[in-house]
């Protein structure tokens, strides 16, 4: 005997309501996709939880692929049988002898089929006494075991489950709508957008890219970075906004002390354009209270200034800790490290007004005409696509 | 020919040597260099750091490409003794550690150090009672092997990572050149701060290894230079025998999943042989033992002799450790195992790889029963 299916239970989906069926629908397009690589699986959905049937594929891989799906509070691997009392004694001792440390358990039966001819309560006895008589030092202990066995008995089979592996929780992504992340390379704008994947937000990522002043590495470091959030959400695009011949203008005609508050209002509106054009209804920033130069309240008013859109700041009031801890969780820490230039960096003034004035701001950018070179700045946009695994990367795992 | 020598190097995999020739041809820049071919050459960089970590389960800034074995035991017994001697400068390590290991730190003694050899048991078992007992207010290092590498016998790792994990001002070194993808070796959460890896004992090529440093262990580098690897290696990375190195860990890995139990079969099967013959006396212990390595004596006759005629049948085996057979003079390991000089003066060691069959054990055996009637006939 041996485990065949993995069950996957809704988290936060179940309360859904009336909504319900779009966040399962949406939960088992992106476990399939998720899943892909391996071909024998098959998923059946039913109201209250999912099963995946493994036909001989190996669960442990399948369930750290489950780990990263929002959406799915908790998994177990299970043995599926008819509703015979044999069969699932068998498949109750399968399921304690491969918890290797276990000493004690407990047996929980779930009765939704009422035809079964055995009540709950009794089952278990009956179940418990077949462990007991057919194991070695094992003890029953219903109030702390080291596993607890569920017996769930349904109208046409019956699953035997015994660890319990949490998920990722959340929103199956897909189902809160899209937003364009503004992903520079650092170590929050990854995080924040985790967080927005995490409440069913579905990812387009925007990036600044100003060569020769930022290297090609720079680029790889945001593609990366993106591949990384695709473990959470199938496919990413990115959009890569040449950004040089803006910056340089801005550079030369702006007082230095206030021209990275307008480079970056020029990226707020270039991604507002961008949004629009795509069908996007928010911008999403990695910005967090009580950081220097550019996230002061005083700079973020002046940068809002320009868009109506919402920005959604995941990171808003987390400790700088608490942000790295997701981010070496998500594992987007070491790549977010690798020490290249980004657009913010290059052309850095010597002294940044960290309070900027708006209406100054707008003075300003009132006296230069910056209307052809945004035009031209957005068409030069780049789209690429990333995939779980695209093709230099998969020529180089080849080497492994 | 039947190799027999596994511990003291192992033949590169097929797989192994088809990416360093690629990577040597393909990828010959130097990911340092900003333009395309160093961008290349760093990505395949990254990509292997992201591999090892995968397999280790280890954070890819743990990780640093060395030479091998003795680069990888010298930087971190020298790296922290140098980085941390206003702290303490004790260091206790075992009486039976490689060469690489207890040289580094007799080098240490000159500059000042003090160093606890502890013993061991006619096992070669580090007592860790003995070893709690050794630790003072001084002491900075502990440095002990995972798998020695004569006898096979496996140090109690584990527990004493529980000990080192007590004593926050200390590091815990391991040395798994023997052990890795024989016996496990948890990373994380052992108390271990660093730990050695060698490319050639797991049919990479030579020249390549890791060392395993936990994040926010600082060491003093034993190469300054360019930088690279942190600043904790400096010199242009052997990014071919790096690739190579993470291919045969990861195919090491497989092989010890697929072929569970196989080297402990071999080893039975071997112990039993060689139990039978009147004339041999094996020396590595039948419990926390290695199922690799099997050493054994036969007291009167001298090693090398039976080597040199066993290699004349097309079969190699070699006596205690190649590092240190130069030296004529008995094992310093069986020693320290307080076995007679008779039995520490002849030993001789049978190293196996997954590769070897039983058919191998067989015809090893019977030769070596051969070999034997004729030189004990000669030279008693």
């Amino acid at each position: 005997m041996e485990y065949d299916h993995i069950v996957i239970r809704y988290g936060e989906i179940a309360l859904k309501g009336k909504n319900r069926k779009m966040f399962t629908s949406r939960l088992q397009e992106n476990v399939a996709a998720q899943l892909k690589q391996f071909k024998a699986i098959k998923i059946s959905m039913h109201r209250d939880q999912m099963y995946i049937v493994l036909n001989g594929e190996k669960p442990d891989e399948i369930i750290e692929k489950l780990k990263n799906i929002f959406g799915i509070q908790s998994m177990s691997v299970a043995i599926k049988t008819d509703n015979e009392v044999e069969l699932i004694k068998q498949a109750a001792l399968h399921a304690l002898q491969s918890e290797q440390n276990a000493k004690t358990f407990k047996i929980t039966t779930r009765r939704t089929n009422k035809e079964f001819p055995i009540g709950s309560q009794e089952f278990n006895h009956v179940l418990g006494g077949h462990l007991l008589s057919n194991t070695n030092g094992h003890s029953v202990d219903v109030h702390h075991p080291d596993v607890e066995i569920k017996v769930d008995i349904r109208a046409k089979a019956t699953y035997i489950t015994s660890r319990k592996i949490l998920g990722a929780g959340g929103l199956p992504v897909g189902t809160a709508g899209k937003t364009l992340l503004l992903l520079s390379g650092g170590i929050d704008s990854p995080v924040a957008g985790f967080l927005a994947m995490k409440r069913g937000v579905q990812i387009e990522a925007i990036h600044f890219h100003s060569p020769p002043f930022t290297s090609e590495r720079a680029k790889q470091k945001v593609i990366d970075l993106a591949q990384r959030l695709t473990e959470y959400g199938a496919k990413i695009k990115i959009h890569v906004v040449p950004f040089t011949k803006l910056q340089q203008k801005i550079h030369q005609e702006i007082p230095h002390g206030y021209s990275m508050t307008v480079m970056r209002r020029m990226m707020m509106r270039i991604s507002e354009t961008v949004a629009k054009d795509r069908d996007i209804l928010s911008l999403t920033t990695g910005e967090s209270l009580g950081q220097v130069a550019s996230q002061t309240m005083e700079s973020m008013h002046a940068i809002n200034d320009v868009t109506n859109y919402p920005i959604i700041r995941p990171l808003i009031a987390m400790d700088k800790e608490d942000i790295i801890k997701i981010a070496e969780q998500i594992k987007t820490y070491d790549i977010s490290i690798r020490p290249y230039e980004d657009c913010c960096t290059v052309f850095v003034p010597k002294a940044p007004k960290t309070k900027p004035k708006s209406d100054k701001v707008q003075y300003f950018e009132g006296l230069i005409d910056f209307s052809d070179d945004l035009k031209e700045t957005i068409e030069g946009i780049e789209t690429i696509d990333i995939k779980k695994d695209i093709g230099i990367d998969k020529e180089l795992n080849d080497l492994f | 020919m039947i190799y027999l020598d596994n511990s003291a190097t192992t033949k590169p995999y097929n797989e192994v040597m088809e990416s360093f020739e690629k990577v040597s041809k393909a990828f010959y820049g130097n990911p340092s260099s900003i333009h395309q071919l160093g961008i290349e050459a760093e990505r395949l960089l990254l990509k292997a750091k992201e591999q090892m970590a995968q397999l280790l389960g280890i954070s890819e800034q743990e990780i640093i490409f060395t030479s091998g074995g003795t680069e990888g035991n010298n930087t971190a017994i020298k790296g922290i003794a140098l980085k941390h001697q206003a702290r303490g400068n004790h260091i206790i390590t075992s009486s039976i550690e490689h060469p690489s290991v207890l040289e580094a730190c007799k080098s240490l003694e000159k500059l000042g150090f003090t160093v606890t050899y502890l013993p061991v048991n006619q096992y070669g078992l580090v007592s860790v009672d003995a070893l709690k007992a050794a630790i003072n207010e001084k002491t900075i290092l502990i440095s002990i092997m995972h798998v020695n590498n004569e006898l096979g016998t496996i140090q109690p790792i584990k527990e004493i990572g529980e000990i080192a994990k007590q004593f926050p001002k200390l590091y815990f070194h391991v040395d798994n050149v023997q052990g890795f993808g024989k016996i496990p070796l948890n990373l994380q959460n052992s108390g271990i701060d660093l730990c050695t890896f060698s490319g050639h004992k797991i049919h990479g090529v030579k020249g390549t290894g890791m060392l395993y440093i936990k994040k926010g262990t600082a060491i003093f580098p034993l190469f300054h230079g360019g930088e690279q690897e942190f600043n904790y290696r400096s010199g242009t990375e052997n990014l071919a025998g790096i690739v190579a190195f993470v291919k045969a860990s990861r195919i090491i890995l497989a092989e010890y999943n697929e072929n569970d139990g196989k080297l402990n079969n071999l080893n039975k099967r071997l112990r039993a042989l060689l139990d039978s013959h009147s004339s041999i006396v094996i020396n590595s212990p039948s419990s926390y033992h290695a199922p690799h390595i099997i050493n054994f004596s036969i007291p009167g006759l001298k090693p090398e002799v039976v080597i040199h005629a066993l290699g004349q049948k097309g079969i190699y085996i070699s006596t205690k450790s190649a590092c240190s057979s130069k030296t004529p003079d008995e094992s310093a390991v069986l020693t320290a195992c307080g076995l007679a000089k008779d039995v520490s003066e002849s030993a001789l060691r049978v190293s196996l790889s997954y590769h070897n069959t039983r058919d191998d054990i067989e015809i090893f055996y019977q030769t070596l029963c051969e070999v034997l009637d004729q030189l004990i006939k000669v030279m008693r």
